[in-house]
């Protein structure tokens, strides 16, 4: 008994990684980043809720938002989700060849997703809707900016985690570190959810 | 010995948390997600009436709650994950719903 406390106290002192909880310190960090992702993203979609009717000049949201276009890219970022947990599955099988593959799928769809919507605020900047063109235009670029840069945050990350993955630069459980990023991934996943209802199909 | 079983019990714990579906169950949730996107868009062409906004709204919460509990595994993974993913999200809707109340946003819906 007094052996295994001795240990158990060794265990707490020197190895970073055991927690009270028997829990991953990494995923449970994770969750209280993304937790706490909420309130960030939370105030930005009730900001543009509340100006988004707030037009003194520029277009109106009905009259610039492509919605058969939009509805492809939140299907390509949807279908990320799907080669994202699939490359989380393939790692906890520890087959590296798919889980590369996969990760390098979502990449390119994230990518592509990204380079709808750098096509999106253009064709909105020619028709005239500019950052301070008005309260709209400053609550929708901010906000689905903000979600856009977290995308390519999340790109950035599945590249680097490709290349540490080849070259078997991961210390530690791979699984995890596959997981780990596939949560924010998923997060900025279900973030469009919510901005693709609220701010494109729910008219102003 | 006992740092062993400590170990033994780590890798317990880390395979119960990495149990979730197999490969075809995530395609049909993809392929479910998918159809509800459909739908969503369909509200766009086709005229919900009254319906049009609780429509969007059900839908967008199924499919927030269909990736959060099978894409990122808190169904399966211990509770902790889920109290605190869960508290984060509840607090920011009881806040901003609270915000967006103090500016009338509400009540000029109605």
């Amino acid at each position: 008994m007094a052996e295994s406390a001795i240990a158990h106290d060794h265990g707490v002192s020197h190895d970073a990684h055991a927690s009270s909880t028997g829990l991953s310190n990494n995923k449970m960090g994770m969750w209280m980043f993304l937790g706490s992702e909420c309130l960030l993203f939370g105030g930005l979609i009730s900001t543009y809720m509340l100006y988004r009717g707030r037009v003194s000049s520029g277009p109106q949201p009905n009259n610039i938002f492509d919605i058969p276009f939009t509805s492809v890219s939140s299907f390509i970022l949807l279908m990320s989700s799907l080669t994202m947990v699939l490359a989380v599955s393939s790692a906890q099988r520890k087959d590296d060849r798919n889980t590369n593959l996969w990760l390098t799928i979502t990449a390119l769809l994230g990518a592509t997703f990204v380079g709808g919507q750098v096509y999106e605020f253009t064709a909105f900047y020619r028709e005239g809707l500019g950052f301070t063109t008005s309260l709209f235009g400053s609550s929708f670029y901010a906000l689905t900016g903000f979600h856009g840069v977290h995308v390519s945050v999340g790109i950035i990350m599945l590249i680097a985690l490709v290349g540490m993955l080849r070259n078997n630069r991961i210390p530690g459980d791979k699984a995890e570190v596959v997981e780990l990023i596939g949560l924010y991934w998923h997060f900025v996943d279900i973030i469009w959810i919510i901005i693709f209802t609220l701010v494109y199909l729910i008219p102003s | 010995m006992s740092t062993a079983t400590t170990h033994a019990e780590a890798t317990e714990n880390h395979e119960v948390e990495h149990h979730g579906l197999s490969d075809k169950q995530y395609i049909v949730i993809a392929l479910i997600l998918a159809a509800l996107t459909a739908i969503e868009v369909s509200t766009y062409y086709v005229d919900f009436g009254p319906f049009f906004m609780p429509v969007l709204l059900i839908l967008m919460v199924i499919k927030f709650v269909i990736v959060v509990s099978y894409f990122m595994h808190l169904k399966f993974d211990n509770k902790i994950f889920s109290y605190l993913f869960y508290a984060g999200l509840l607090l920011a809707v009881a806040v901003y719903c609270g915000f967006l109340a103090t500016f009338k946003f509400f009540l000029k819906q109605g």
